[in-house]
């Protein structure tokens, strides 16, 4: 009697816990069983999702399997390729995800639709924090995806001692083995910080300072790059670069001898969130993974993969988070370095970035007398076979 | 070819009108259009005025197309000249050799060039080995120009093979009858005869070389800006559509001029075409 009472209770039991994920999973399903076989189009940075790789969960395609929702998934490089991409009109995107400065801009262009947040019931675990941030003040348009912080990458058998500063940058010492941002945000950021500048000041002769600086700066570097950076760190072509601290996790994956540092002036502090573009065509289906990727499975899955550090309280306090006490990603109060947020230019003064930055890059070269001298002696020699050639067809014509 | 095309003719020849104007001569009118106005659709000089900041540039894009053109001459000449004496058999098997690594991504050939020419990369490596170097080789001019003759060597090779299978060999023999030593052969036979590949095979080269970016962005690390890196910045970072075309379309009118200049050289070609 006793034994057959056992039985059923243990398969009651045991069909509780069939049951209980079922069901749960069904309620998320019926909100999404109309939008199956519908497609999104989701425009995210390069390497800013797991992808499977490795052992990974494969995030896009889970999440084609629980909603049958088909993912199209494109990067880019730089919130300036997103921008114009968006701006240019040429392609329907349902979900980017767009830095801090860049959400004020898109805002106050009208480039971003409001997200509908009693759809994203996961937003509850966005620590409070990362929420009413300045470009987003309200919470409407954006959720935060990823959290970072700008810093120096150096290796520790190049590099003498343990730098603290961002003049390491500008060090002669390190000559031709210093990477820089190849991009004009950052890279002007960087300068601002070491000068002691606001990095949202609209002061023209700030500007010009910073400038100045970068061009001193210019013959030491070796190159200017963006994802280049991995290959160049982890395999010891260069001494020091600066880049994002999520990044530099990764390659210390790959070469231990990297080392990393907040440097003491003070750095950028980014948020990059997930927005829902105003020329979109599935904004239920955006939702639905918005609210996919800040369930804490799936958070916890990209912040193991990508080492940014995450504003998702539920990941922080999962115990099979692994990087929970890294310090980098993560610092205690006390070493928490300066930091500050980048703010949209207005028009003027983005222009006036730009153009700086065209020009940094473009001169300053100097082999300059080499081109002139060897592009004039190539056409004083086709001007010279020319005239060889008409001479030579008269005396011919003269012969016959 | 003066007749008059049948009705059978036109329709075939209608699909590639239409492709021609919407693909190629609708671009061509945007660009003329951005270039000659500002943001807000006025007319303007501005992207013109502003040229006269990027001459040294224009002049080294210039200088870089126009010596990658030149080695890679004086490698696919001399090449395409003995693959064609091959047997035939052996013709094809070299021929497919050079068209291999165009079956790769020329993003990925450039990228990986930056593996081998780095200071730790595989050729210092293997010097260092047998202790010569290291090199500095990436990051500068001559690493640009390598990546352009790479890169498009096999543009050079093939127009200039073709012509050379087509070549009279009784021409050949009936000089060296008449006396002619090997070096007036190929001087006054082989040489005038292949112009028509040459002339194509140069303007190949030379029209992608100078208006290349990614090879001297991953090859030149930045510091060897070529007027193309200038124009895909307009539209990639900086957002200024009507700068970009005004650089693009005098870089067109540029390479217009040089390709004039060049077709000079061919014009008593009897082949007379040259594909531009």
């Amino acid at each position: 009697m006793f034994k057959k009472l056992a039985s059923v209770f243990m398969s009651i039991a045991l069909l509780m816990v069939c049951v209980t994920p079922l069901y749960a999973s069904a309620a998320g399903q019926k909100a999404s069983e109309d939008l199956r076989g519908t497609e999104l189009n989701v425009y995210n940075w390069g390497e800013y999702i797991s992808d499977g790789s490795e052992g990974t969960l494969n995030v896009n395609a889970e999440f084609e399997k629980e909603t049958g929702i088909k993912v199209n998934y494109t990067t880019f490089d730089s919130n300036e390729n997103m921008y114009n991409k968006i701006k240019g009109g040429g392609a329907n995107y349902d979900i980017v995800v767009p830095s801090d400065y860049m959400i004020e801009r898109m805002i106050n262009e009208g480039l971003l639709e409001k997200i509908d947040m009693s759809n994203i019931p996961n937003y509850k675990n966005i620590m409070p924090q990362y929420k009413n941030l300045y470009f987003d003040p309200a919470n409407e348009y954006s959720v935060p995806y990823n959290v970072g912080m700008v810093g120096m990458i150096y290796n520790t058998k190049m590099v003498k001692g343990t730098p603290d500063s961002w003049n390491l940058m500008w060090d002669k010492d390190y000559a031709g083995q210093i990477l820089m941002f190849n991009n004009s945000r950052d890279a002007f950021g960087i300068t601002q910080c070491l000068l002691g500048i606001d990095l949202n000041t609209n002061d023209s002769e700030d500007w010009h300072r910073a400038y100045d600086k970068l061009k001193e700066q210019k013959p030491l570097v070796q190159s200017y790059v963006m994802d280049d950076v991995y290959n160049k760190m982890e395999g010891g072509e260069a001494a020091v670069a600066a880049y994002y601290a999520g990044d530099y996790l990764t390659m210390h994956d790959n070469n231990p001898d990297l080392a990393f540092v907040y440097p003491k002036e003070g750095t950028n502090i980014f948020v990059d969130s997930l927005c829902i573009p105003a020329s979109c065509q599935n904004k239920r289906g955006a939702e639905l993974y918005i609210n996919y990727l800040l369930r804490e499975d799936i958070a916890l899955a990209n912040a193991e993969y990508l080492c940014y550090a995450t504003p998702n309280q539920a990941v922080l306090d999962n115990p099979d988070y692994s990087l929970k006490d890294e310090k980098i990603l993560y610092p205690d109060a006390q070493d928490m370095p300066k930091t500050q947020y980048y703010h949209n230019l207005p028009p003027q003064t983005l222009m006036l970035m730009t153009s700086l930055w065209d020009n940094l890059k473009i001169e300053g070269n100097n082999d300059d007398k080499s081109i002139y001298i060897g592009l004039a002696s190539f056409v004083a020699i086709v001007a010279a076979y020319s005239i060889y050639r008409a001479v030579r067809k008269k005396r011919r014509e003269s012969m016959y | 070819m003066n007749k008059k095309a049948s009705l059978g003719q036109r329709l075939c020849a209608a699909p590639h009108i239409l492709w021609s104007a919407i693909f190629i001569v609708v671009p061509l009118l945007m660009v003329v259009y951005y270039a000659f106005t500002d943001a807000s659709g006025a007319f303007s000089l501005e992207g013109i005025r502003r040229l006269s900041d990027y001459t040294t540039t224009f002049l080294r894009s210039l200088w870089f197309g126009i010596i990658a053109t030149i080695i890679c001459l004086v490698i696919a000449y001399p090449l395409a000249y003995v693959i064609s004496q091959l047997k035939v058999k052996s013709q094809a098997v070299t021929i497919m050799l050079v068209m291999v690594p165009m079956w790769m991504n020329f993003l990925l050939r450039t990228y990986s060039w930056m593996t081998l020419l780095e200071d730790s990369g595989v050729i210092n490596n293997i010097l260092g080995k047998l202790g010569i170097g290291p090199f500095h080789m990436i990051n500068t001019g001559g690493a640009v120009i390598l990546g352009m003759v790479y890169n498009f060597l096999p543009y050079m090779i093939l127009p200039i093979y073709t012509v050379m299978t087509k070549l009279d060999h009784s021409l050949i023999e009936a000089a060296q009858d008449l006396g002619a030593n090997k070096l007036r052969v190929i001087r006054d036979v082989v040489m005038p005869s292949t112009r028509s590949g040459v002339i194509s095979g140069i303007t190949m080269v030379f029209v992608p070389s100078v208006s290349t970016f990614y090879i001297s962005q991953k090859l030149g690390g930045g510091s060897f800006s070529l007027i193309g890196d200038v124009i895909e910045m307009q539209f990639q970072v900086s957002n200024n559509f009507n700068f970009g075309a005004s650089l693009s379309f005098v870089l067109m009118i540029l390479i217009l001029i040089c390709i004039a200049v060049m077709n000079r050289f061919g014009e008593k070609d009897e082949n007379g075409g040259v594909i531009i």
